[in-house]
């Protein structure tokens, strides 16, 4: 009898050690969010554009224009679902040197009849690009707010990296202007 | 009556009588028969919606299910065939035979057996309903992502991804306290003697699944909880416009998913170093090593999750870390198959249908292997992703390696479990028409895959029909096999040859098998006092 309430106690002391280690994990899923983050920063692990190691300067220098190479650059504009704006860049492609600063405006209109906070996400096709396309201004920068009906014509300012892979002639750069209201996006997969 | 009186009553009379009988049980061979048969149950539920997605694929087109509701049938089918009948049938097993091997009288904590069975019920009606709700006008899109649950998409969901949150909330706390339970059984309730070298495999390879599923299922759990909370309570944790990041849900669901796949093999890895001694009557080769790489198949499953996100963009040392880990993975996983092979070599083999289905399954899951092996190469994977090839990939690892597992350990444990013999003619019958007809419907996958088929889509490109219309008439032939396997166990509960207390002959070769030292079927109450260990 003694035996089996040794027993009885070590398996209530376990089963409370193997909570406190389903606790632990349980919280770790939720440290994943801001370490998830800063691991990724830190490491460049989350990111393919990143690969290359390479340092990227901030700096640009002027007077290097390139212009022996043409490089067409494309322009893609999507909204994320259950956003009512419209988005469109004034030219649907333009041919530029690498070198030399380029302008490109974007008209972008607010539909609906109430405010909205959306908030653009760049990305650049091929990836290998990405580090080669330097943003010296763009509304991606800064979430854009409109209120109902307004709309704006919004600069886009670039260059391309001399530096840029020969084999590259043609890249593409795409915007997604989502909401930063949550619930409008779940409203419109109700819809 | 409540549990507790129960448990203390049980200590003196047999069973109590009716439904009491169940609902209080605190007994680990009720409680495993209930696993047992919710587990069918859940088979079968499963298995239905599988043929309607291969009756609709038969096809190109769309004939009888509609876009959303395909995928509907498709998360529901992987959800019930990995919550309600894989991790449910090996816990049941466990429940019934963990004890038995180990010499001890019941579960460590019984009552709270009581509690891991009686969610699943819950748990599984919970389940249904997500599927069904999204048929009544107003619930919103129907659960349409899959079973992997990604946002945004699970963030659009109606009212059924709510349900299927909570489900997964509650299968969660079942399968939690199951394995809290079970890996305190085997760590305390070994009789004097029993040491864990001497363990039978099947105890060990349950004390690795338990303790997998305690690290990874409360990140699962956080994960859907996080989903919840953008969903209602404006929280921005995977949406990129409010600065979350969907691909973080990727990476917790696969820290939990991919472990999975161990908690779903490894019970039938440990049936398999059971059944292949007993049949060719030579102890198994290599017990320790076959420990040892379990528990590296336990820590490195832990840390190569992210295989199944190659197409996310992480940077190129990110996935070549990942792909080295996970081919890494199918050394220790080659080994057990080795082990197992060299137990048979010049064993005095027979082919029962426990063993009949062990050596299917060591073939058709090293060919899973070597398709893992396909699927590991990042630039590869980068052409299969998404495609049929996985699909039959997973099906090829998972049905055999997991079902079949717990097919060989139903015929190989039902004379103990009924007292009865089950009918050896109809199980050889099973065991081919089952295996055959499992093949017919994945094979043909992997090439309709290749050829660039892609999964989770109602419909398919008309130069693909040949392959499907193969798959479907399989498929229907798989599922037909069943109602065979389902009247073979009913058979068996209702009478046959008696058993004796070891039917066979080879069972205690090289190991204690003290279940054996048991009467078929054992007594309500295992081991009183603690048995001798030879
Ligand atoms: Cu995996």
């Amino acid at each position: 009898m003694n035996r089996e309430n040794d027993i009885q106690r070590k398996s209530q002391r376990q089963a409370l050690i193997l909570g406190l280690v389903v606790v632990a994990m349980f919280g770790f899923g939720f440290a994943m969010v801001p370490l998830y983050k800063l691991v990724c920063s830190v490491a460049g692990i989350n990111n393919i554009a990143d690969s290359g190691g390479r340092v990227r300067s901030d700096v640009y220098l002027p007077g290097k224009v390139d212009r022996s190479r043409t490089i067409t650059v494309e322009f893609d504009a999507t909204l994320n679902t259950g956003l009512p704006w419209e988005l469109l860049p004034a030219v649907k492609k333009v041919k530029v040197h690498p070198g030399e600063i380029n302008v490109v405006s974007w008209h972008v209109k607010n539909n609906s009849d109430r405010k909205i906070v959306a908030q653009a996400v760049p990305g650049v096709t091929p990836w290998q690009a990405t580090e080669y396309l330097e943003k010296i201004e763009c509304f991606c920068f800064t979430q854009q707010t409109l209120a109902p009906g307004e709309s704006r014509e919004m600069p886009l300012r670039f260059v391309i990296d001399a530096k840029l892979p020969e084999s590259i002639k043609t890249l593409t750069l795409s915007y997604t202007f989502m909401d930063t209201d949550r619930s409008a996006l779940k409203a419109a997969g109700q819809s | 009556m409540s549990t507790a009186e129960m448990a203390h009553e049980a200590d003196h009379h047999g069973p109590p009588k009716g439904w009491k009988r169940w609902v209080f049980s605190t007994n680990h061979k009720d409680i495993g028969t209930m696993y047992l048969i919710f587990a069918l149950v859940m088979l079968f539920l499963g298995g239905a919606m599988a043929m309607v997605i291969r009756a609709e694929l038969y096809m190109p087109g769309l004939q009888i299910v509609d876009p959303d509701t395909y995928n509907n049938l498709v998360t529901n089918h992987a959800l019930i065939m990995v919550f309600g009948l894989v991790m449910p049938a090996a816990a049941g097993m466990a429940n019934w035979m963990i004890p038995m091997m180990i010499g001890a009288p019941d579960m460590a904590l019984p009552r709270l057996n009581n509690l891991s069975f009686w969610l699943l019920p819950a748990a599984g009606t919970m389940l249904v309903l997500s599927m069904l709700i999204g048929f009544i006008p107003g619930t919103g899109q129907q659960v349409n992502t899959g079973w992997t649950l990604y946002p945004p998409l699970s963030i659009q969901a109606g009212m059924g991804m709510d349900m299927l949150i909570f489900t997964i909330h509650l299968l969660g706390i079942s399968s939690i306290l199951a394995s809290i339970n079970i890996v305190t059984t085997i760590l305390n309730m070994r009789a004097p003697g029993m040491t864990l070298m001497k363990m039978p495999l099947f105890v060990w390879a349950w004390l690795f699944t338990g303790l997998l599923l305690i690290v990874i299922m409360p990140v699962l759990a956080g994960g859907v909880t996080m989903l919840l909370f953008d969903r209602h309570f404006g929280t921005a944790f995977f949406d990129a416009a409010g600065g979350g990041d969907p691909v973080l849900f990727q990476h917790l669901f696969w820290f939990f998913g991919h472990p999975e796949v161990y908690v779903l093999l490894l019970p039938s890895i440990g049936v398999l170093g059971l059944i292949i001694p007993t049949f060719s009557r030579k102890p198994l080769f290599g017990y320790k090593p076959l420990v040892w790489f379990m528990g590296i198949l336990f820590a490195l499953g832990l840390v190569v999750w992210a295989h199944h996100q190659y197409t996310v963009g992480m940077s190129l040392g990110a996935v070549t870390y990942f792909m080295i880990g996970t081919i890494l993975i199918s050394i220790p996983v080659g080994l057990m198959i080795f082990n197992f092979i060299f137990t048979m070599w010049r064993g005095s083999l027979t082919f029962e249908t426990p063993m009949l289905f062990a050596i299917a399954i060591i073939l058709m899951f090293s060919f899973a292997g070597v398709t893992g092996v396909m699927l590991a190469v990042v630039p590869a994977d980068l052409q299969y992703h998404d495609t049929y090839f996985v699909v039959a990939h997973f099906h090829y690892a998972l049905v055999p390696g997991a079902v079949f597992g717990l097919y060989a350990g139903v015929f190989y444990w039902l004379p103990k479990w009924t007292g009865h013999m089950y009918d050896e003619k109809l199980g050889k019958i099973f065991f081919w028409w089952t295996t055959i007809a499992f093949n017919i419907t994945f094979f043909p996958q992997h090439f309709s895959g290749l050829a660039g088929m892609p999964r989770r889509i109602v419909d398919y490109s008309i130069q693909f029909t040949e392959f499907n219309v193969v798959s479907s008439l399989g498929a229907f032939a798989f599922g037909l096999s069943h109602l065979l396997f389902l009247y073979i166990i009913i058979k068996t509960i209702r009478g046959g040859k008696e058993a004796t207390n070891k039917p066979w002959e080879g069972a205690q070769v090289g190991t204690p098998g003290l279940e054996w030292d048991l009467s078929s079927p054992p007594p309500f109450h295992s081991f009183t006092t603690p048995p001798a260990i030879k």
